[in-house]
């Protein structure tokens, strides 16, 4: 079990997303930055799917009740254990009455927050992602509240012993983050044409490719407002509502483009001048409010060929991480 | 049977895929769409996510790692494949639902200033929403929010310039000769003309939505009293 002390300003559980529901309007959601949601599980010995706590700037006050493998990856939001600074993108041991907590954010934006096991929660079609507005998912179906306790499947056993020579043993694992995998920041973000590219006049197009775009404050898990150049299309054009994808840049009658993100609507009536390549939402993911953005036209082709690439640097590196999910199994109760 | 239309296949991303009908929206569209998105999901191809139909398309999330080295074209093939394979039959059952509307002043505040742009008495109006079956044409904006059509087109009107802050959930909506139900309050730009008792989503109980894409439905006019009878039934 781990206690909320302070829930910080929006802590989340998300796994992989609710899939297969879309066509009931159900969003997807999951994690915003996927990369380093895997990323979390890897490091505590879990499938990449599992539920981890997605923390959002102002991470929340958390006691340990028991024994836990845990992992931090994503944004550096000064995590501390016991008021001591913590490593990022490591295994740790909390034991009974550790406290983790969080200072000033450092660098991005969200933190996943990963237990070896993972959290108890119960699935709603199928997935232990938090909908915050449809009120499902998650412990309760709402961000973290104080008083919260959150059961864990996995606890290690309560020997200091045991526990002891599985720190020396996780002290050996060698995490190394090729290009890609952590954290990283980009000049200009990927971008592939979208469905109606088209139907935007060329001054639009060119904007998009040549200016910079701000992000603004009234950014959420739903979507990055961005402001810049307007983009207007070529003629007054309705589009019938239609699927919407992680990552589509649409661009309502004001001419201001929306990046949607995980909790985006499943469908929209908004044309699509273009979509962010997979391989960098992630980075996006980890932008804050004032940030400014620019964007470089890639084809489909390489945009692929960028994320399979990306995937390969994955399982090398799930290959290398696995020795940590045997050092906390043989600690298991 | 319908005759033969071939849609195009085009990327929506690098993680998802669209399959587009021409020809605007027309009932037979919006039932060539859902018949194939079942065909898709039933095919259980590789790498596929979810399968979302919406009015004139099929959108078909995947992911790519299952399909290396070329994820789009290897799933563009698989699809165009299933497409040809049904291309020639069109079969989709469909439900017939009956749904309770209550056009009481309350509820239905817009339709007095409705009724009058469409250039109708409010009992014509009335008569007009209830007179033909619709079809559940896609669900999306909310969980559950079903998007109905066509009305007659006497009621064609465009949407609110501005969308009201707050709608009440259950709230009946019209626009462009369609009907919306908002399943909780929300943000909404349609004419609300009614209120509907029963709730649209519920994600604990299979099949989680009331109506379903594909459903015809029935409107059924109910009293205030009825509205409120229903409401308290379907409440506990």
């Amino acid at each position: 079990m781990i206690e909320v002390i302070k829930p910080g300003a929006l802590s989340l559980f998300q796994d992989h997303g609710r899939l297969g529901f879309q066509k009931l309007g159900v969003p997807a959601a999951g994690p915003m930055d996927a990369n380093a949601h895997r990323l979390a599980n890897l490091l505590v010995g879990n499938d990449p799917a599992v539920a981890a706590l997605e923390i959002t700037l102002l991470g929340p006050m958390l006691r340990f009740e028991q024994p836990t493998g845990f992992a931090l990856a994503g944004a550096d939001l000064s995590p501390r254990l016991n008021r001591k600074p913590l490593a990022m993108h490591r295994p740790h041991v909390a034991e009974p009455g550790d406290i983790l907590d969080f200072g000033p954010p450092q660098r991005g934006c969200r933190a996943y927050f990963s237990v070896h096991g993972g959290f108890q929660l119960q699935p709603v079609l199928g997935s232990c992602s938090t909908y915050v507005k449809g009120n499902f998912g998650g412990l309760h179906g709402g961000a973290l509240r104080a008083g919260d306790r959150i059961p864990i499947l996995s606890p290690l056993a309560s020997d200091p012993v045991r526990l002891e020579a599985c720190r020396e043993a996780l002290w050996e694992v060698v995490v190394y983050l090729s290009a890609g995998l952590g954290p990283a920041t980009r000049r200009s973000l990927r971008i592939l044409r979208g469905p109606q590219w088209d139907l935007f006049e060329e001054e639009a197009r060119r904007a998009l490719l040549n200016e910079s775009f701000e992000i603004s404050s009234q950014s959420d898990r739903m979507g990055f407002r961005l402001s810049g150049p307007r983009l207007r299309l070529a003629s007054d054009t309705q589009i019938l509502s239609e699927a919407t994808a992680l990552g589509a840049i649409q661009v309502p009658q004001g001419g201001d483009p929306i990046l949607l993100m995980a909790d985006r609507q499943t469908m929209g009536g908004y044309p699509k001048i273009a979509y962010l390549a997979g391989v960098d939402l992630p980075l996006l993911a980890q932008c804050l409010p004032s940030e400014r953005l620019r964007f470089t036209l890639i084809t489909l082709e390489e945009a692929q060929e960028l994320d399979l690439r990306r995937e390969q640097a994955f399982s090398y590196l799930a290959e290398s991480l696995a020795p940590i999910g045997d050092v906390f199994r043989s600690v298991a109760t | 049977m319908l005759p033969a239309r071939m849609p195009f296949i085009e990327p929506e991303g690098d993680r998802c895929i669209t399959v587009r009908y021409g020809g605007g929206l027309t009932e037979e569209t919006v039932l060539r769409c859902l018949e194939l998105a079942g065909r898709i999901e039933r095919a259980t191809l590789p790498g596929v996510l979810d399968v979302v139909p919406g009015f004139t398309t099929v959108s078909v999330h995947y992911d790519p790692r299952a399909l290396a080295p070329s994820p789009y074209r290897v799933l563009a093939e698989a699809l165009q494949a299933i497409i040809q394979s049904g291309a020639a039959s069109m079969s989709f059952a469909s439900r017939d639902i009956e749904v309770p509307v209550c056009y009481d002043a309350e509820h239905g505040f817009d339709l007095p200033f409705l009724a009058h742009a469409c250039g109708l008495e409010r009992e014509e109006f009335i008569a007009l929403h209830l007179s033909a079956p619709l079809r559940v044409f896609a669900l999306g904006f909310a969980p559950g929010l079903p998007y109905m059509g066509l009305h007659d087109e006497r009621l064609s009107v465009p949407r609110r310039d501005i969308p009201r802050a707050s709608v009440p959930g259950g709230s009946v909506a019209v626009a462009n000769r369609q009907s919306v139900i908002y399943p909780d309050a929300t943000p909404g730009g349609w004419h609300v003309i009614g209120a509907m008792p029963i709730p649209l989503f519920d994600p604990s109980r299979p099949p989680y939505a009331f109506l379903l894409p594909g459903d015809r439905v029935h409107f059924r006019r109910i009293s205030p009293e009825e509205y409120e009878e229903l409401k308290h039934e379907s409440a506990r």
